[in-house]
């Protein structure tokens, strides 16, 4: 297993607290979209993700949680840069990889690493899984001899649970959970320090995510691999997550520990999201007060002006429309996006 | 209170390359005017097979019903032909299905979607199916209906196409509605406001619902009754309480373990059922679970076992059911 050590596990696991290793400053990713006829139509901004700042400790998982449509899925694709920002910034140890040259990519590439949601669509399907495996070793140079390199791929086969002498298969012979399996070996194999889990549970039956949360905290443990773990199930991602942050048409509504978070509530979209979750008991769901959300969810191309929230907030006021709410600590490692979070208004 | 649904020894089978896939394999179960059944189980469990059976849309071949009964309102619809289980399909059944999109035709307006059934089974007049269509869209509470009617299904969210389903589904009156998966597209937010709706306009209605999912942690709020399937059979009965306070099959007793709750601690281990659910043209002997049970003992892997009926309306098919109601082998 030493092989597969990251340096960073044995360097920096003295302080794994207040050690950031990625950072995002005021990140905006906008997309164009033409209306109508070519010439005529005139060209409009989707604000997919639209000013959001955080960061992300070493060996520590944030989870991104989110309606379809409000970004969540952008945000983590551009802080691997596989979406260019359009404006602001993103940090990986130091390195701005929106601004960074072909071989700093390329090294940031082999730290950073991602798990798609779609077990079937993430794999080649003609590609044996050792060579699917196997091909990040080769292309970072990672392995010297043929030897290493077939060592290396039965290693990170075991690593997750599937037998090494199915490296010659194809993926169509495996179950939806073997093969998220084989995307998360395809993502250890470059012993990243960092990896984007995008919905990586949600395409697989109950009794096999328990085994696929399970195994990715037992790698976490193991590697101090840092993630974001991008989830519409506030379940899963309060399970997994050290912190959470709630995502809403492009903007970060809060940002808390799971605990602080589900006890304590402030925004109001939070509150909406939380009491819509179902709880696998009757007694508890037969007196649990829903807060119901008015109305569909806004365009991301024509936001609404002010607080982006302020069209469905049951709380809304007539500042909600004018001054857009910054993120304020409003409680220990707890930020809030609202302005009538702390005594500004009724609240 | 009366049974409008009852399913004796039913048995669908298809027709693999060199096997029979036993995709629903003898399972019984009755659904009362006005409640809510929820049929639970995996991927591949034969949930929504069974399902399909009583609507009589197996396709065939490769699919054929071996066996079993299935009366509702008095009738074998097993016994039917097909213009008479087509009076039936969509009228006295409806059915909300997974995929709002699929299941809408993308290329006709919403009125002539939801016009087609009304006129068909309640012998309605265009001007009067327009006129139900206008009040089942408020119904279920799709704003300004009127104009919506025009509209086609892409122009609408997830949300209002499951509640334009929902629209279809009871626009004929019937007593009962099938919903098969009928939330797993939707956001959070949405599922619960369409389950909430679906309840509630089945209560005022007396229409039994029976939906169909593969996530015990969706239908707690929900379901009056639970069945629990895997692979073809059902291996649990009994009501929400029972099942979700004190599960007696191993199965079950797996799939609460497995699930994240909102409510639980950090520090609370999921219990994941080890392996994968049998490839239903090759079961294991005996039980089908018991190659990822951790109670199996000998018996288990010989001879499948019969129903043991625990307190109440309460039963599991398990060997060691004894020793799962009394706890002593947890």
């Amino acid at each position: 297993m030493s092989q597969l050590t990251p340096e960073s596990a044995t360097k920096h696991e003295s302080s794994p607290c207040d050690d950031v290793l990625i950072k995002v400053q005021d990140l905006k990713v906008h997309f164009p979209v033409s209306s109508g006829l070519r010439f005529w139509g005139k060209s409009e901004l989707v604000k997919a993700v639209d000013g959001v700042s955080l960061t992300i400790q070493r060996g520590e998982t944030l989870g991104l949680v989110g309606e379809s449509g409000c970004g969540k899925t952008t945000l983590g694709r551009t802080l691997l840069r596989l979406i260019e920002a359009t404006e602001g910034n993103v940090y990986f140890d130091g390195l701005n990889i929106t601004q960074a040259n072909r071989n700093e990519l390329r090294e940031f590439r082999r730290k950073a690493q991602i798990i798609f949601q779609d077990p079937y669509g993430s794999l080649d399907p003609r590609q044996k899984i050792g060579d699917i495996i196997g091909e990040p070793l080769l292309v970072h140079n990672l392995t010297k001899t043929k030897a290493e390199y077939r060592a290396q791929v039965a290693e990170l086969l075991e690593l997750v649970g599937l037998n090494p002498a199915n490296a010659s298969r194809y993926p169509h012979e495996f179950s939806g959970g073997q093969r998220q399996r084989i995307g998360i070996a395809r993502a250890l194999a470059v012993k990243p320090e960092f990896i984007v889990c995008d919905e990586p549970v949600s395409a697989l039956d109950v009794s096999i995510q328990a085994q696929i949360i399970n195994l990715l905290k037992a790698l976490q443990d193991e590697f101090n691999l840092a993630y974001l773990f991008v989830a519409h199930d506030l379940s899963v991602v309060r399970h997994i997550s050290d912190r959470i942050a709630v995502m809403y048409l492009g903007h970060i509504a809060e940002v808390s520990t799971p605990d602080s978070l589900y006890e304590n509530p402030i925004h109001p979209y939070t509150k909406a999201l939380l009491s819509a979750v179902p709880l696998p008991d009757p007694d508890l769901e037969a007196t649990r007060q829903r807060i119901p959300l008015i109305g569909e969810l806004p365009s991301a191309q024509n936001p609404p002006s002010g607080c982006v929230f302020n069209t469905r907030c049951p709380i809304a006021i007539e500042d909600c429309q004018k001054i857009v709410p910054e993120l304020r600590n409003v409680a220990k490692a707890h930020e809030v996006g609202c302005i009538l979070a702390d005594g500004y208004g009724p609240y | 209170m009366t049974e409008i649904l009852q399913i004796h020894n039913l048995r669908t089978y298809f027709r693999g390359e060199d096997t029979v896939v036993k995709a629903v394999d003898g399972i019984s179960y009755g659904i009362e005017e006005g409640e809510t059944l929820a049929i639970v189980g995996e991927s591949g469990c034969g949930k929504s097979v069974s399902a399909l059976s009583i609507l009589g849309l197996i396709p065939s071949p490769p699919g054929w019903i071996e066996s079993g009964q299935i009366i509702f309102d008095g009738h074998d619809l097993l016994t039917l032909s097909n213009s008479e289980i087509r009076k039936v399909r969509g009228a006295k059944i409806g059915m909300v299905f997974q995929e709002p999109m699929s299941s809408l035709n993308p290329v006709l307006s919403v009125e002539r979607q939801m016009t087609e059934g009304i006129r068909l089974h309640l012998g309605l007049t265009k001007q009067q199916a327009r006129t139900r269509a206008v009040e089942m869209l408020e119904t279920v509470q799709i704003p300004d209906a009127d104009s919506q009617l025009k509209r086609h299904p892409h122009m609408f969210s997830g949300g209002m196409r499951q509640r334009l389903m929902i629209a279809m589904a009871l626009s004929c009156g019937p007593q009962l509605i099938i919903a098969d998966e009928p939330t797993t597209a939707l956001d959070v937010t949405v599922q619960a406001q369409i389950l909430d709706l679906m309840k509630q306009l089945c209560q005022e209605n007396n229409v039994a619902l029976m939906i169909i999912t593969h996530n015990l942690g969706v239908v707690a709020r929900y379901a009056d009754r639970i069945n629990i399937m895997y692979a073809g059979k059902i291996i649990e009965q009994g009501t929400a309480r029972e099942i979700y306070r004190s599960p007696k099959h191993p199965y079950t007793l797996g799939l609460l373990g497995s699930i994240p709750r909102l409510d639980g601690r950090q520090s609370d281990k999921l219990q994941p059922i080890e392996g994968q659910p049998p490839d239903l043209g090759d079961l294991p002997s005996g039980c089908h679970f018991n190659p990822r049970c951790q109670y199996a003992i000998e018996k288990c892997t010989i001879e499948y076992p019969p129903f043991i009926d625990l307190d109440g309306s309460h039963r599991a098919a398990c060997w060691i059911s004894d020793e799962l109601r009394t706890g002593a082998a947890h």
